[in-house]
């Protein structure tokens, strides 16, 4: 039973087709990966997916819902979670601000409630400072809880992304190249922060240039070229699949 | 863990309540001191200052707070003197009754007008909200239903009472002001601390990243209209009854200016450097009334040089703080290490 389905998707940006009928299935609770050359349209399939841009055709489907098109915050809190590619953390906030905004779509208090600060708003809060100080723990941060996300290493904010993202409490988690601009230790602490993620249950697909990352990690990758599925596979099928090699390294002559 | 008091959570609530006991006790001090005319004409002017004060607390919730330009503050506020003023002189309402609906209509106003345009970016809002100001006070110079008495505006607005009490000298109106500005910034401090106050700055710091994380981007910057002009509608209420005649050159551009000023010269999204922009944008011009073309210079230089030398105003706002220290090393991370690695070594990596 696949959890999210894209199909046949199209996204032109002017004249340039970026996404060119693009349909691929994920697997519930799988750890997927999506590569390709620069350029490809891996960032854009995302940003159809999570509703940042609404596809010009097309259709993606998320636990039998259509959620084509639907507004960004809705597709949240229907389940599914991301980080982007060029680290979107709000920098002069502390790191447990940071992760709350990940918990704000599981919130209810409304302005009554929080301008007179009634006790069910006290209650929720502290319950989200919580769950807020659990993710950072999770991903290593949480003696930092009161440092300001702009100071954190490039490394660690990106675990911090991962953490604000895994606070609205996602089925699906979208990971725009979760590797980028980390050193080997770093990378090998992503890898085990990627398994425990899949270990609570949670479907993951995740966009990554380093290819030892994703070749360890990636049970099944689906490569793009110029917008369109050129493969598909396990990642020891995708080594070997010609059309791969070309698109990476260039042809034979 | 920091010992200093001015790391404390509630530090800002302290220095609040210093300093609302201190300006309760500014008319008795000022009756102590001899100063002519037992201080009147001083508390006028803190009167003038408190009314300012609350207006740009409202404006700070969209400005400062959500990071909405909006320059057309006055027109919610001259909605919301006007309906107290129509209300009081035309059906006979006591000033009080009027106050709710003087905010609700300022409210129900600021969410039909600016729902079509939430999505504008900066400039483009803030060139909408000038023309929102503009046409509200030539709607009122024009006599518009004709209750709004055209250029003359409209007079013999009761004085507020209160159980009996009449709020009718300028001391009784000063506690009245400066009471309601003390509610309203508690208020405001407590909405600032819940996860609507952080969303609105979420939305002001990145709000393609906010509507990431779930926020209705949307729904907040209209809650932060919304509930900023239901504010200045009620000090609208306050104004009306304080200078009893009120007309539609006191709602002007030159007025959303001001308060646009006052946030940012105080420090955008902190009430602490909201009430002291208040202070020296109001009480300085009162204080400069005698070199009366020379003031305008004055004010001209005072924020060229604010902007080079302090962008972020005088008192930027405090980061909010969060105890949760107790919570540390509670909860088991996914990173098993099998080196040994202190969380201040990661640090500087």
């Amino acid at each position: 039973m696949s959890l999210l389905s894209l199909k046949n998707l199209f996204k032109t940006f002017g004249g340039l087709v970026a996404v060119n009928g693009v349909s691929f299935e994920v697997d519930e609770n799988a750890i997927m990966g999506l590569i390709g050359p620069n350029g490809a349209g891996k960032t854009t399939v995302f940003n159809a997916i999570t509703g940042n841009y609404k596809p010009d055709s097309g259709e993606v489907i998320f636990d039998r819902k259509h959620i084509t098109g639907m507004p960004t915050h809705e597709i949240v809190r229907l389940g599914i979670a991301r980080t982007f590619q060029n680290i979107r953390l709000f920098k002069s906030m502390r790191l447990v601000e940071n992760v709350l905004a990940g918990c704000h779509c599981r919130m209810k208090a409304g302005v009554f409630s929080s301008i007179l600060r009634l006790p069910s708003q006290r209650k929720e809060e502290a319950r989200a400072v919580e769950r807020s100080m659990r993710e950072l723990a999770f991903v290593g941060l949480d003696s930092q809880y009161n440092n300001l996300a702009g100071n954190l290493s490039y490394g660690n904010q990106r675990l911090l992304e991962i953490a604000r993202a895994l606070a609205s409490d996602p089925r699906f988690l979208i990971l725009d190249e979760p590797a980028g601009g980390m050193n080997d230790q770093e990378t090998e602490d992503l890898m085990e922060i990627i398994h425990a993620i899949q270990g609570r249950g949670i479907t993951i697909l995740l966009i990554e240039h380093d290819m030892n990352l994703v070749m360890r990690i990636c049970k099944h990758l689906v490569v793009l070229e110029y917008g369109a599925v050129i493969a598909e596979g396990t990642p020891e099928e995708i080594k070997k699949n010609p059309l791969v090699i070309e698109a990476y390294l260039g042809a034979e002559e | 863990m920091n010992a200093r008091i001015i790391d404390h959570p509630q530090f800002s609530l302290l220095v609040g309540v210093v300093f609302f006991m201190l300006m309760a006790m500014v008319p008795t001090g000022l009756e102590l001191s001899g100063v002519s005319g037992g201080g009147i004409a001083q508390l006028d002017v803190l009167n003038k200052i408190g009314i300012y004060a609350v207006l740009a607390l409202s404006l700070n919730i969209i400005l400062g707070q959500t990071g909405l330009f909006n320059m057309g503050h006055a027109a919610f506020f001259a909605v919301g003197a006007y309906t107290t003023a129509i209300l009081n002189t035309m059906y006979q309402w006591p000033v009080f009754s009027t106050m709710p609906a003087a905010g609700f209509l300022a409210a129900l106003f600021a969410f039909l007008v600016v729902m079509p345009i939430i999505h504008l970016r900066g400039d483009y809002l803030l060139v909408v909200t000038i023309g929102i100001v503009e046409i509200v006070r030539i709607a009122l110079m024009n006599n518009i239903f004709g209750i709004t008495g055209g250029p003359n505006g409209i007079y013999g607005i009761a004085r507020p009472a209160l159980f009996g009490l009449v709020f009718s000298s300028v001391k009784l109106q000063y506690y009245l002001i400066w009471s309601f500005t003390g509610i309203s910034l508690f208020l405001f401090y407590l909405l600032e601390h819940s996860r609507i106050g952080r969303a609105f700055n979420y939305i002001k710091h990145d709000d393609l990243a906010a509507a990431g994380c779930g926020i209705n981007v949307a729904r907040y910057k209209l809650m932060a209209f919304v509930l900023g002009a239901f504010w200045a509608g009620m000090a609208g209420t306050l104004y009306a009854a304080n200078i009893r005649t009120i007309e539609p050159m006191s709602f002007n551009f030159y007025e959303s200016v001001i308060l646009f000023a006052i946030v940012i010269l105080g420090g955008s999204g902190s009430n602490a450097g909201v009430i002291l922009g208040a202070f020296l944008l109001v009480g300085l011009q009162d204080l400069f009334r005698g070199f009366d073309s020379a003031r305008m210079l004055f004010f001209g230089a005072a924020m060229c040089a604010m902007m080079v030398f302090r962008p972020q105003g005088l008192l930027p706002p405090r980061r909010r703080r969060y105890n949760a220290w107790q919570l540390v090393g509670k909860f088991a991370s996914a990173i098993r290490r099998s080196y040994p690695c202190d969380e201040d070594k990661r640090n500087d990596r």
